[in-house]
């Protein structure tokens, strides 16, 4: 009896409390979500990990020997002798290896546009939500005029002007925070529009009235009372831009206005790979190809299941 | 319900009728990597551009598809007892576009056009002082000093319509790299087989035949319409010839020329293009704006330019790059030139040992970094020749940024002097060697070198450049070509790479041997029956 009082009465750690959350059950229960959440997993630690598992540094010009190129999978290529196993692809670089590190940069280049894109929207809803007026009024009519164009033309737009404006020298170094500035910048809305909702309910509720009765500054009851409120949706809406932000960098990247060749993302291995798909060698485009399409599935099935799961309304 | 299948059975009737007639109505699909810049004919000297221009304008004379010189404005030509006047005989009974006579006084007009500051014609005709009207039909160009081969320079100065040109104000050439922008950029008014019917940038250009066009019955004059459309993306424009959008690719990718040559309903054409593919280096400037050495260039040092010229692997590009679809060469200039021999022709010694020595002894052991502008909807594999190039060079520390534009973007920078270090091909239409000196050695001064991008200068080689096109005597003319070239040699200012071969791919009913300057004309263009 009093062992089992004891038990109950000791407080949970914080991990036993997260398995036990209604979430952590969902996923426990969800196939779905747990494979998906590998998938993801192990690409990103291999992502992560690239410079110790990738058997090749294809980022360095000077390692590649051109007579490789094109060598098919596991077979041993003419000019060195080394084995690829994903085969090399039209400058002697191997695929595998060269998959990995465009990864990294796709993955990097998505969550660092996802981080600004939330940060301005989450920033910019809030304001909104809480302020009304005219200031609501202005940030929501910018919003929905960037609505009415897709998103990757925004991008396009910003991508030209802000690499209109680098020195060409530094384009090259410039090429992966351009892309992170015009895809965040293009992603903003969905945040905004997210958060502005969530405050105006919550702005109304009696905790958000007493911290202002009891005349606690603006920017600490946005910050203190009304963003932890308002986080839940935008994990949700973070999540699912994740997979968009890596396929508009592909896009961008697929167009030739994105990481440059010398250094490839996902995008731009595909869009060499492209040149080759008549000539029967299918690798060039076949992996990354594949590997973009793991990538952004994981993702975004990670963020439909977090979505049922945080919006009680599809329990 | 009822009109849909009235509908149906006046489309196929409608079909009917339009297949009968298409017996004479051949529409001849074609695609090529880029676009003609301009339809100025004498704003910029460029094949795409010459090509697209040689259908609706005309030279006074000009290549035929063997490359063999025949007569087209002028019926003949011959130097007159004055051994500095060249007089040309005109076609009569020709006329312009918009329905006005073509006469000698046109000619003194477009003559002069292309030798205005703007032209970029204007080196071809350096040793022309002064072209007169003789009659109606009758032209001569005087030329500083005897000038034997005057007429090989003529293949592509365009002949336009006085009247037309000024009345629309378009005397002058569009200045092309300073942005400038005439009538004549937008419309055309030749004499040529084929009229502009419609034309949108980098989309589609629409031409239809000349019906009163004075060569009717001289050439074959098959095709009805021309629907020209650039697809830069290789694996697009192959798609497009296999799928049948279009008939004709001026440029099938190497990678592909197996499986077009094996589909059944095509073919591919090929031969030597008369082109070199090489990298300029800037050698004449004190620094260089694009790298990371202060206060000196590199590119300065003879050391480094032959340890570059040593690093490149010419057989590896050949094999992996252009699929054997090149030969590898040790100058720029292709073997259809006057003055091309064997022993000029040979390749580097690649030695990457030798050139790293070379680097260390110019005292650039570390390396350096710099940066390579590039087409890349130019030449043959454009980007991918310069990707596997960045490879080499960081062989022997240099590490290269490469920046691949668009040809609209690429050559300004050279005729601006704003690359230190770019890519460029050079055919040679005259197929000899001044040409390639007026433009490519020559000091850049107003009336030469204005693709000299080198910044390279030499009074002496200048001099010697200048002579050559009065000097009379051909053995001495050679041998001084020869003493030219064995400078340009020796000092590495060019970093030469391959000469281009062409590949046209086209359905099998065509009948079209390549071009050596790829300038196909597509009044030689027959269909098989």
């Amino acid at each position: 009896m009093n062992n089992i009082q004891n038990d109950t009465a000791k407080p949970l750690a914080w991990y036993q409390r997260a398995w036990q959350s209604d979430v952590c059950w969902s996923f426990r229960h969800t196939p779905i979500a747990m494979l998906s959440a590998l998938v993801f997993l192990i690409l990103v630690s291999m992502a992560i990990f690239a410079p110790w598992v990738a058997p090749h540094q294809p980022f360095d010009p000077s390692t590649l020997n051109l007579m490789d190129g094109f060598s098919p999978p596991m077979e041993s290529a003419i000019g060195s002798g080394n084995v690829y196993w994903l085969g090399a692809d039209d400058q002697g670089r191997d695929i595998f290896s060269t998959i990995l590190y465009g990864m990294r940069l796709s993955l990097f280049i998505g969550v660092a546009a996802v981080f600004l894109a939330a940060s301005l929207g989450v920033t910019l809803g809030l304001i909104a939500g809480y302020a009304g007026g005219w200031v609501d009024t202005i940030i929501m009519r910018i919003a929905d005029i960037q609505l009415t164009f897709p998103s990757i033309l925004v991008a396009l737009l910003i991508f030209g002007v802000a690499r209109g404006l680098t020195p060409p020298e530094l384009r090259d170094q410039m090429a992966v925070w351009v892309l992170i500035f015009s895809i965040g910048l293009s992603d903003w809305v969905q945040f905004a529009r997210t958060v502005r909702s969530s405050t105006m309910v919550e702005a109304n509720k009696d905790y958000v009235q007493a911290a202002r009765l009891i005349g606690r500054p603006r920017h600490v009851i946005l910050r203190k009372h009304l963003l932890p409120n308002v986080m839940g949706p935008v994990l949700v809406i973070a999540t699912i831009s994740l997979a968009l932000a890596i396929i508009a960098e592909a896009t961008l990247s697929f167009l030739g206005v994105g990481a440059p060749p010398t250094k490839p993302s996902l995008g731009t291995l595909i869009r060499t790979g492209q040149d080759y798909l008549f000539s029967g060698e299918w690798w060039i485009i076949l992996f990354p190809a594949m590997t973009l399409l793991l990538l952004a599935l994981s993702v975004n099935l990670l963020g439909d299941w977090l979505r049922d799961v945080l919006n009680p309304k599809l329990r | 319900m009822l009109h849909r299948p009235t509908i149906t059975i006046a489309t196929a009737v409608a079909m009917a009728l339009a297949g009968m007639s298409s017996a004479n109505a051949n529409t001849l699909r074609w695609a090529s990597s880029g676009d003609s810049l301009t339809l100025d004919p004498h704003a910029q000297n460029e094949g795409p551009t010459h090509t697209l221009a040689h259908q609706m304008y005309e030279p006074l004379l000009q290549r035929d598809m063997a490359g063999e010189i025949i007569p087209a404005l002028a019926t003949s030509w011959a130097v007159t007892d004055d051994p500095t006047v060249w007089r040309f005989t005109l076609r009569q009974g020709v006329k312009f576009h918009n329905g006005a006579d073509f006469n000698a006084d046109d000619v003194v007009f477009s003559i002069n056009r292309t030798r205005a500051p703007n032209s970029a014609m204007k080196e071809l005709l350096t040793s022309v002082v002064d072209v007169k009207k003789v009659d109606d039909y009758t032209v001569d160009l005087i030329t500083e000093g005897p000038n034997p081969l005057l007429p090989a320079n003529l293949t592509n100065q365009f002949m336009m319509d006085e009247d037309w040109t000024k009345a629309n104000g378009a005397e002058q050439p569009q200045d092309f790299d300073n942005g400038g922008d005439n009538f004549a950029v937008r419309n055309v008014n030749g004499t040529g087989a084929f009229k502009l019917t419609s034309r949108v940038i980098d989309e589609k250009t629409v031409l239809t035949a000349n019906e009163d066009y004075w060569g009717k019955d001289e050439f074959p004059n098959e095709i009805t319409e021309i629907v020209y459309t650039p697809i830069q993306s290789a694996g697009t424009r192959v798609a497009a010839l296999l799928s049948g959008e279009v008939d004709f690719i001026q440029d099938v990718p190497v990678q592909d020329l197996a499986r077009v040559d094996g589909t059944d309903s095509l073919k591919v054409n090929s031969a030597p293009q008369n082109r070199t593919i090489f990298f300029g280096l800037n050698v004449g400037d004190e620094d260089l704006t694009n790298d990371n050495v202060d206060g000196k260039n590199p590119f300065a040092d003879l050391r480094v330019r032959q340890a570059m010229n040593m690093a490149i692997n010419r057989a590896a590009i050949q094999r992996v790059v252009m699929r054997d679809q090149s030969q590898p060469t040790g100058i720029i200039m292709p073997p259809f030139v006057a003055g091309w021999t064997e022993a000029l022709d040979a390749l580097p010694e690649g030695n990457m040992d030798g050139a790293k020595a070379l680097m260390a002894e110019a005292g650039y052991e570390e390396g350096f970094t710099v940066t390579l502008n590039c087409p890349n909807d130019r030449y043959v594999n454009d980007e991918a020749i310069c990707q596997a190039a960045v490879g080499m060079f960081a062989q022997i520390g240099i590490n290269v940024n490469l920046d691949a534009k668009p040809k609209a973007q690429h050559f300004p920078l050279i005729a601006n002097k704003e690359t230190d270090f770019y890519m460029l091909g050079w055919g040679v239409p005259t197929f000899d060697s001044e040409y390639i000196f007026n433009f490519l050695v020559h000091t850049s001064s107003d009336d030469r070198g204005s693709w000299n991008g080198t910044r390279y200068s030499n009074p002496e080689v200048d001099s010697m450049i200048v002579s050559l096109g009065s000097e009379v005597d051909l053995e001495k003319r050679a041998g001084t070509v020869a003493a030219i070239w064995e400078t340009i040699q020796s000092e590495v200012i060019y970093l030469p790479i391959h000469h281009q071969v062409l590949n046209w791919g086209m359905a099998n009913n065509i009948e079209f041997p390549v071009q050596p300057e790829d300038q196909p004309h597509f009044k030689f263009l027959t269909y098989a029956q």
